[in-house]
């Protein structure tokens, strides 16, 4: 798989991470998130732990933590919602520098901060060490509905030509005299899109021409099979297993 | 045409077609292209070109006649493998490339035909080799010039290694030397070539014979340089040569 689509997230790299298969990656951070996402909100040593789990795998994919840190800003929203919680969940009240919130609340935030924290850094992880295109292999490889894999293959492959097509609708626009100000632009928009919408549905009937006439008769044909030793599934095992050793210890304790 | 051992690479019939709202495109054609030929399809808009291309690979059917390709009849329980022979490419690249890397898209036909592995690997590299495109394998088609993406679409046919390459208007949007390259490639492939174009003097250099189609019937079928010495003809079916461009002369120094 080469320099293809390198998309933002990606971080080209040398590293053990880097070169596990797409679904073994898939499949680890799945299990972990879902390992996470069943520990008990009180045992807060474990997400501690889990921390420290995430840090590990970032190092061992030479990612340092500034970019990790950096690319966890797309959980903000959370963060809001999690902020929330304390001041509208009901139940008993704990009194902080004269504001009354809700006990049930605060461990209500932190489930929230604690988990999807975890869960955006492991993916993150996941989208840094791994391509577009390897990801979809991946995701086709675990099985997932195969009309899902094609769409976002071509949302792969079309994205740029969509993108083109629009500034291009943009570009006639304004040489038109349209400026996108007032009320009675927003038709004018309204219209653009709309033709957008009838070339992208052309162009998908001129795309479907294309495969049916090189064979396409209703799936994919396996193109890159991607196949994964038993060393690489112990491998990218290690992370989830320990933090299934975790959530156990969380439970017990 | 005298009937040989090998069977034609296309035989059309009698064809005659009407889309669903009435309109009647094509009315009774017989085409009969020999194994190895390069034969030009012109005609102006609204001829019934495209529509005639369709029925080559059996997208459109229906209407009366026949298409047989390399003897094999286009019909329903055929057309897995009528589609292989038939080559297409469209006009417009960016609908034949339609996977994420010029590899995969290459590999697409024959991939869909159950072909797998090393010998898939090795149909592409050849196929990209004919295209002078090998060291693109890997990259996305949107990273391409234009040019090389015509390229890229005639290499996804030559995988399937057709009986028969179909271009709908092979030379549009190209620059010179683009078209000069591709037109390299053409004449260097040992396939038969149907080639819709309205690039007349493309026609001359590439195919020794060219075919009028207008208004849904065979006007003219001959040989390229007579077709397009005839004033008369070229003016009646809204055919033009480019300013100065003299058919005689230029088939004369081919
Ligand atoms: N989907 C369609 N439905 C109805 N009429 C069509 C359709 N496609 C093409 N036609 C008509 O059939 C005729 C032949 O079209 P076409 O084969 O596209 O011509 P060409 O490729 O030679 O320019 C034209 O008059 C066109 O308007
Ligand atoms: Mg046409």
């Amino acid at each position: 798989m080469g320099a293809g689509h390198a998309h933002k997230l990606y971080r080209q790299a040398a590293s053990p991470v880097h070169d596990l298969p797409p679904h073994c990656k898939i499949a680890a951070v799945f299990l972990f998130v879902i390992v996470v996402v069943s520990t008990p909100r009180e045992a807060v040593w474990a997400f501690g732990l889990y921390a420290v789990l995430i840090a590990v795998v970032a190092g061992a994919a030479r990612i340092p933590a500034g970019f990790l840190l950096k690319r966890l800003l797309i959980e903000v929203p959370f963060v809001a919602f999690a902020v929330l919680m304390p001041f509208v969940v009901p139940g008993d009240q704990v009194h902080v520098l004269g504001l009354a919130l809700s006990k049930n609340g605060l461990w209500g935030a932190w489930n929230v901060l604690a988990k999807g924290t975890l869960g955006v850094a492991a993916s993150v992880i996941l989208a840094s060490t791994t391509d577009l295109r390897a990801l979809l292999l991946g995701l086709q490889r675990l099985k997932l509905p195969s009309l899902l894999v094609q769409i976002a293959s071509f949302m792969i492959r079309y994205g740029d030509v969509i993108t083109d097509e629009m500034r291009r609708m943009s570009i006639a626009r304004r040489s038109r005299g349209f400026e996108a100000k007032g009320l009675k632009a927003w038709s004018v928009l309204a219209k653009s899109a709309g033709a957008l919408f009838i070339r992208s549905y052309e162009r998908g009937e001129r795309v479907h021409l294309a495969m049916v006439s090189r064979g396409y008769a209703g799936s994919m044909p396996v193109i890159d099979d991607v196949t994964a030793t038993g060393a690489q599934w112990r491998y990218a095992a290690v992370l989830p297993a320990s933090a299934l050793v975790i959530c156990l210890l969380g439970w017990t304790l | 045409m005298t009937s040989s051992a090998a069977p034609a690479s296309l035989e059309v019939s009698g064809l005659a077609f009407a889309y669903p709202d009435g309109h009647q495109a094509l009315f009774g054609i017989d085409l009969t292209v020999g194994r190895g030929e390069r034969v030009a399809l012109l005609g102006p808009n609204g001829a019934g070109k495209t529509t005639l291309v369709l029925h080559l690979n059996g997208i459109l059917t229906g209407g009366a006649g026949s298409v047989k390709v390399a003897g094999l009849p286009v019909e329903k329980r055929n057309l897995a493998e009528i589609r292989r022979r038939v080559g297409i490419v469209f006009q417009d690249p960016d609908d034949q490339l339609f996977m994420p890397t010029v590899r995969e898209d290459v590999a697409f036909g024959p991939a869909a035909s159950g072909m797998r592995g090393a010998e898939l690997e090795a149909r592409v590299h050849k196929a990209l080799e004919r295209v002078g495109m090998a060291e693109y394998a890997d990259r996305p088609p949107h990273h391409l010039s234009f040019g090389q993406r015509r390229r890229v679409a005639v290499a996804t046919v030559l995988a399937m290694e057709p009986e028969i390459l179909v271009l709908d208007e092979p030379s549009s949007n190209l620059d010179p030397a683009s078209r000069r390259e591709l037109a390299d490639i053409l004449r260097a492939l040992d396939v038969t070539v149907l080639m819709v174009t309205h690039d007349l003097p493309y026609a001359l250099e590439l195919c020794g014979r060219s075919v009028i189609l207008s208004g849904g019937t065979i006007a003219a079928d001959g040989k390229t340089a007579d077709v397009l010495a005839d004033e008369e003809l070229m003016r009646t079916h809204r055919l033009e040569l480019p300013f100065g461009f003299d058919p005689r002369a230029a088939a004369a120094k081919a």
